[in-house]
């Protein structure tokens, strides 16, 4: 190996300048609601997630920018119809994050196992110094999340809980709130 | 198969610790667990492609991109440098978005309270895509020093911040470049939650008067390493 990765540093305060620009309050060049990956035409249950996230202190994080990166519904990364990258911020006032997208498929694992849907989600923020990266899997799959072989390497439920997003009962909504610290805190995972 | 190649890991002894008490803002926001290691699969060796979207033309152009009544206010640079992997390899087609303070060390943000004054010729917000060779080049302003509030009032040296997405979940990296001879860079405490020099130095960008531009802007020279695969039997062959 001849070279270093080039070390990060955390995305600050204002972080949105350069990621998403509107919310800033910089002038929008183009329309781009990143927070929607949802488009006319992609196959997929319609789905909504959001959430919150928590600090040590159980304050609402509202200064973080979270991407998404997920299959399609069939299970495949990167297809024309579905581009499958999401960003959202936390909002200023209410800390909630939200995004528009549809539930991904099974994709497979390293050795051919079958993983359970999920969603790879990464987090910047002041006070962030190396971006932090989780993943959300959802809680009307208890078969295939039992199954998962990262949710097998993660093996205590209460660990596992920390990566379940609670589907609303009544309408296609996830709820999936990250703890940066304390007694629930998130799996966090480096791949 | 190729893709199926993992990432060497990430040697987080080189990258900042999650908790560094002198910069205070980790204190609640780092997590206390350590990080789970898991092997790549798919979704982490894949990654959104930015490369054929189209960009403002300007995107690059940060002096004049959200300019209304002439230039911003500042000294001309160029950034320039490459995106190369850990293997030496130009990684082209990349997404690098960049945001900073003007001249003054305001930001055009709705949450940046600092007293100095904005620009109405600059927004600070840049975004390219590297060519076939893994190169990028901005035009900007330096942005200026600015205070914020950690142990008392600390100040941050010149700085742009920078996102890079790579190829791969596992590529994406966001930074900070800083500037070659700023005596604020040893004493930020940001800058310090790196704790090997060398890669403190690796986030200066040099000045680089081969590629400045006469009578217009001085350049500074800042290279991106992004992770790289692990060797291969295609790799091992030479190919």
């Amino acid at each position: 190996m001849a070279l270093k990765e080039t070390p990060s540093q955390t995305a600050g305060p204002f972080v949105h300048i350069g990621t998403l620009p509107e919310i800033a309050g910089l002038k929008a060049k183009a329309s781009e609601r990143r927070n929607i990956l949802a488009r006319d035409g992609t196959l997929g249950e319609r789905i909504r997630i959001e959430g919150v996230i928590y600090d040590g202190a159980c304050a609402l994080v509202k200064d973080a920018v979270l991407e998404i990166w997920q299959a399609n519904a069939n299970g495949q990364y990167g297809s024309n119809d579905f581009v499958g990258w999401g960003r959202a911020a936390t909002d200023f006032k209410t800390g909630l994050y939200v995004f528009e997208t549809i539930k991904p498929g099974a994709t497979p694992y390293r050795d051919g196992r079958g993983q359970a849907p999920h969603i790879s989600l990464s987090i910047f923020a002041r006070g962030i110094n190396t971006h932090l990266q989780t993943r959300l899997y959802f809680s009307d799959e208890a078969t295939a999340n039992a199954a998962d072989p990262v949710l097998q390497l993660v093996g205590q439920p209460d660990l596992i809980a920390t990566l379940i997003a609670q589907r609303d009962a009544s309408r296609p909504v996830y709820r999936f709130d990250i703890r940066l610290q304390g007694e629930r805190e998130t799996v966090f995972f480096d791949f | 198969m190729s893709e199926l190649t993992e990432f060497r890991p990430r040697d987080r002894n080189w990258h900042p610790a999650a908790d560094t008490p002198a910069y205070r803002s980790t204190t609640y926001r780092a997590p206390r667990r350590s990080l789970l290691a898991v092997p790549q699969s798919i979704g982490e060796l894949s990654g959104p492609v930015f490369g054929d979207t189209p960009l403002d033309p300007l995107g690059n152009d940060l002096i004049r991109n959200y300019a209304t009544t002439g230039d911003a206010i500042g000294e001309r640079i160029i950034v320039h440098g490459r995106v190369l992997d850990e293997n030496e390899r130009p990684i082209p087609g990349t997404l690098i978005e960049i945001w900073q303070a003007n001249a003054g060390g305001k930001y055009r943000h709705v949450n940046d309270t600092y007293v100095a004054a904005l620009d109405p010729n600059f927004g600070g917000c840049g975004r390219v895509i590297s060519d076939a060779d893994g190169r990028y080049s901005f035009r900007t302003i330096r942005p200026g020093p600015y205070p914020f509030p950690n142990e008392g009032c600390d100040w941050r040296p010149a700085h742009i911040h920078l996102s890079i997405f790579g190829h791969a979940f596992v590529q994406r990296l966001v930074t900070q470049l800083y500037f070659e001879g700023d005596p604020l860079i040893p004493r930020c405490v940001i800058v310090n939650t790196i704790k090997d020099p060398k890669a403190i130095d690796s986030l200066i960008a040099k000045l680089d008067m081969d590629a400045m531009h006469a009578f217009d802007c001085l350049a500074y020279r800042f290279d991106i390493v992004l992770r790289g695969h692990q060797a291969t039997y295609f790799e091992d062959r030479g190919s």
